[in-house]
C-alpha cells in the first residue's frame, strides 16, 4: 500500500496513536488529520487510518460514516452551516437558509460548481446567544442576517478570511508539544482491542 | 431575587485574555491544585462530598458520589464531557473556550481524587477554537509543572488528551462518549453492567463528569465545600451557568446562585433577560434543555431549584432555558426539536429510531396543513410508546434517554396548546405568519 498521508503528516498521525492506551482510540483523531490534509475523508485515507488503528478499513468506515463531521463525498473549500435548532429557528434561521440557498444556487447538503462552497443545515452548535448561529469550517461567524451573509460569502470568495478560517478539514492548528511521559507503561503495553 | 453570590465557573470570563496561562496565574490559576496536593486524595473528597456539587452536564447527579462509586482497579480514568450538543445549550462552550486552565486544573483534582494517571477531555468537534485553546492551555500546564510527571513536585502523575469529537449528539450520553473515545460509532452501552464507574474506558473503572462539574472543583477545594455548600438551597448547592435563548430581548449566559433565582428573574430582570423581545407576552419556556417538558406562564415563579423544578414535572437539565412568545407557532417549534432527535438518533433501539421518525413526518404534516385530526391522538400513541405513561421521569424502553426524551416537548405541546394544533389541521395550514413558515415545507 503507497502512503497517502504526507511525511508530517504520517508522523503526526503515529503521535497520536501514541497518546492513547489502545490504537483503534485514535480513530476520529486520524480522521480530522485526513482532512485536514484532503479537506475531505478519501478511501485511501481510511485504508491508512485502518492500517495505524490496527482496524479494517470497513471498521473506519463503519465508524466514520455515524459522525456528521467525517465527509466521505468532497465538499467545498467552505463549509457553511446554517443552525436551524430551537433557538436560532426563533430567530429566524430558516429564512436565512432560505437566502443562502437563493444566493448561491444550491440546496442545503450541495457543493457551488466552483468547489468554493458548501452550505449544511447544522444541529444546535452551542453559539445560541448569537443566533441564527453560522460556522464556515467549524469557525463561529455569526449571529448573520441576510446581507451579512451576502458580505460573508464575497469575502471568502476573495479570499479576505484565511488568516481565521482556513480550508475545510483544518480543525486544531495548535499542536500538541508534550509528550506522555508515562506512554510506555501506561500506553501500549495494553494494546489489544 | 439576584444575590452577591461569587462567580464560581466564570469568575475570569470579564477578562479578554482570559484563556492565557498567565491571566490564569494572575487570578490564582493552579494554587487550588497545589493545595489539593497537600491536602490529601480522601480530604479533596470530602470537600467535594459536603459541597453537594451536582453534576451539572443534565442528570444532576451528586459528582461525589459518582466518584465513590468506582470499582477498585489498577487503572482508573478520568473523562470530561465536554460534547456539550443539548439544543439552545452553551455553557460548556463559553468555558471551553474562555477558560480552559480552569478545566485543566478542575480535571487535575478530579483525577488526583479518585487515583487517575490518564484523563481525556472529550471535546465537541464543531468547537475548533475550543479545540485549539484546550491544546494550547494543555501544553502551557505541561510546561508549568501543572500536568506531566510528579506534579508540582508531589507524588502524582497525570497525562491529559484533549480529544476531539466529530459531530454527533449522542456523544454526550456518558457510554457513548466512551465507544466513541473508543474509535466506534457512539452506541449507548446497556446500563447494567456498562456504569463507567464499574466498567467504562477500556473496561475499567472512568469518572465522566461534565465540564461545568470539573470547573467549580478549584472554588471548592480553595474555599471548601462548607463555602459551596452555603450558596443554594436544599440540594440545589453553589451558583449554575445558565444559557437563556428564544424570544428575550438579552439572550446570553447567567451564573446565578442556585435556586435563589427564580424563572421569572431569568427571564425579565433587565439585569437578566430583559423580558420578552419586542415587547411580545410569554406563551411557554422550555427549562432544561430541549428533553424536558415545557413550563407556561404560571410556573415562572418556580426557583431554579433542581429539586422544585423535578417535582413540578420537568427538569433544570443542562442549565438552558428556551422562551417561546405568543408570535411562535409551537407546532413548528414541536417539530423542529422532533427532528432533532430524529436525526440524532444512533438508530440501535426501535422505539427510538422508528417512533422519533414518525413523530417527525406527522408533525411536518400537520404544519404543512396536511394534517388529520386522528394526528393528535396518534402523536400521543408513538409518545407513550416511547416513554410509557408520559409520566417524568419518563419510563425507559430504550438503552439511553435520547429515545423516551422525545415525547417531552410534543405532549407539552399537545396538552398547552392543543387548540393550535386543531387550527392546523381544520385551517390546513400555520395560522402564523406564512413568511415564517415558508422554510418549514420540503425539508
Amino acid at each position: 500500500m503507497t502512503a497517502h498521508l504526507t511525511a508530517a503528516n504520517r508522523a503526526r498521525a503515529e503521535a497520536l496513536v501514541a497518546l492513547y492506551p489502545r490504537p483503534r482510540s485514535a480513530l476520529i483523531p486520524l480522521c480530522h488529520l485526513a482532512q485536514s490534509q484532503d479537506g475531505w475523508l478519501c478511501g485511501e485515507a481510511i485504508e491508512e487510518i485502518a492500517e495505524l488503528c490496527g482496524v479494517t478499513a470497513s471498521d473506519v468506515y463503519g465508524t466514520a460514516t455515524f459522525y456528521d463531521m467525517l465527509h466521505l463525498d468532497k465538499v467545498g473549500r467552505h463549509v457553511i452551516a446554517i443552525c436551524t435548532n430551537i433557538a436560532c429557528l426563533l430567530a429566524g434561521a430558516y429564512e436565512l437558509v432560505d437566502h443562502a440557498e437563493r444566493h448561491l444556487g444550491i440546496r442545503c447538503g450541495q457543493t457551488t460548481e466552483d468547489g468554493e462552497f458548501t452550505l449544511e443545515e447544522a444541529e444546535c452548535l452551542a453559539g445560541c446567544d448569537a443566533a441564527p448561529c453560522v460556522q464556515v469550517n467549524h469557525r463561529f461567524v455569526g449571529p448573520l442576517d441576510p446581507d451579512g451573509f451576502d458580505r460573508l460569502v464575497a469575502e471568502l470568495a476573495a479570499g479576505k478570511r484565511r488568516a481565521e478560517i482556513p480550508p475545510h478539514g483544518v480543525l486544531c492548528r495548535i499542536e500538541r508539544t508534550v509528550g506522555l511521559p508515562g506512554a510506555e507503561t501506561t500506553a501500549r503495553s495494553r494494546a489489544g482491542d | 431575587m439576584l444575590t452577591q453570590a461569587p462567580r464560581i465557573v466564570t469568575g475570569r470570563l470579564d477578562h479578554a485574555d482570559s484563556h492565557t496561562l498567565e491571566r490564569y496565574l494572575a487570578i490564582g490559576g493552579y494554587k487550588a491544585l497545589r493545595k489539593a496536593l497537600r491536602m490529601g486524595r480522601e480530604a479533596v473528597r470530602d470537600e467535594v462530598n459536603r459541597a453537594s456539587l451536582l453534576g451539572r452536564g443534565g442528570a444532576g447527579f451528586p459528582a461525589g458520589r459518582k466518584w465513590s462509586m468506582l470499582r477498585q482497579s489498577e487503572t482508573t480514568y478520568l473523562v470530561v464531557n465536554g460534547d456539550e450538543s443539548e439544543p439552545a445549550t452553551f455553557k460548556d462552550h463559553l468555558l471551553i473556550e474562555r477558560d480552559p486552565h480552569q478545566i485543566i486544573e478542575g480535571a487535575a483534582i478530579a483525577a488526583y481524587a479518585v487515583g487517575a494517571r490518564l484523563a481525556f477531555v472529550y471535546c465537541r468537534g464543531e468547537f475548533a477554537l475550543g479545540l485549539e485553546r484546550l491544546t494550547q492551555a494543555c501544553n502551557e500546564a505541561y510546561g508549568y509543572g501543572a500536568l506531566g510527571r510528579r506534579i508540582f513536585g508531589s507524588a502524582f502523575s497525570l497525562d491529559v488528551v484533549v480529544h476531539p469529537g466529530a459531530g454527533a449528539y449522542i456523544c454526550g450520553e456518558e457510554t457513548a462518549l466512551l465507544e466513541s473515545l473508543e474509535g466506534k460509532r457512539g452506541f449507548p452501552r446497556i446500563k447494567p453492567p456498562h456504569f463507567p464507574a464499574a466498567f467504562g474506558l477500556y473496561g475499567e473503572p472512568t469518572v465522566v463528569n461534565n465540564v461545568e462539574t470539573i470547573s467549580a472543583l478549584p472554588w471548592i477545594v480553595q474555599h471548601g465545600g462548607d463555602a459551596f455548600a452555603a450558596l443554594g438551597v436544599g440540594s440545589s448547592t453553589g451558583t449554575r451557568l445558565f444559557a437563556l435563548t428564544g424570544r428575550v430581548a438579552h439572550p446570553g449566559w447567567f451564573e446565578l446562585e442556585m435556586a435563589k433565582t427564580t424563572f421569572r428573574d431569568l427571564i425579565f430582570d433587565p439585569a437578566l433577560g430583559g423580558g420578552i423581545a419586542d415587547g411580545r407576552a410569554l406563551k411557554a419556556f422550555i427549562p432544561g434543555g430541549v428533553s424536558a417538558p415545557w413550563f407556561g406562564p404560571g410556573e415562572l415563579d418556580l426557583g431554579l431549584d433542581q429539586d422544585a423544578v423535578g417535582r413540578a414535572g420537568s427538569m433544570l437539565g443542562s442549565g438552558s432555558v428556551v422562551v417561546l412568545d405568543d408570535a411562535t407557532c409551537t407546532v413548528r417549534a414541536t417539530w423542529r426539536i422532533t427532528r432533532f432527535f430524529y436525526r440524532e438518533s444512533c438508530g440501535q433501539c426501535t422505539p427510538c429510531r422508528e417512533g422519533g421518525h414518525w413523530l417527525e413526518k406527522i408533525l411536518r404534516r400537520i404544519e404543512e396543513g396536511d394534517g388529520r385530526f386522528s394526528d393528535l391522538d396518534l402523536l400521543m400513541d408513538v409518545c407513550d410508546n416511547l416513554a410509557p405513561g408520559l409520566g417524568w421521569p419518563p419510563e425507559q424502553t430504550t438503552i439511553c434517554v435520547l429515545g423516551p426524551s422525545i415525547p417531552s416537548s410534543i405532549a407539552s405541546a399537545i396538552r398547552m396548546f392543543r387548540e393550535e394544533f386543531v387550527a392546523h389541521i381544520r385551517n390546513e395550514g400555520c395560522p402564523f405568519d406564512a413568511a415564517l413558515t415558508a422554510g418549514a415545507g420540503t425539508r
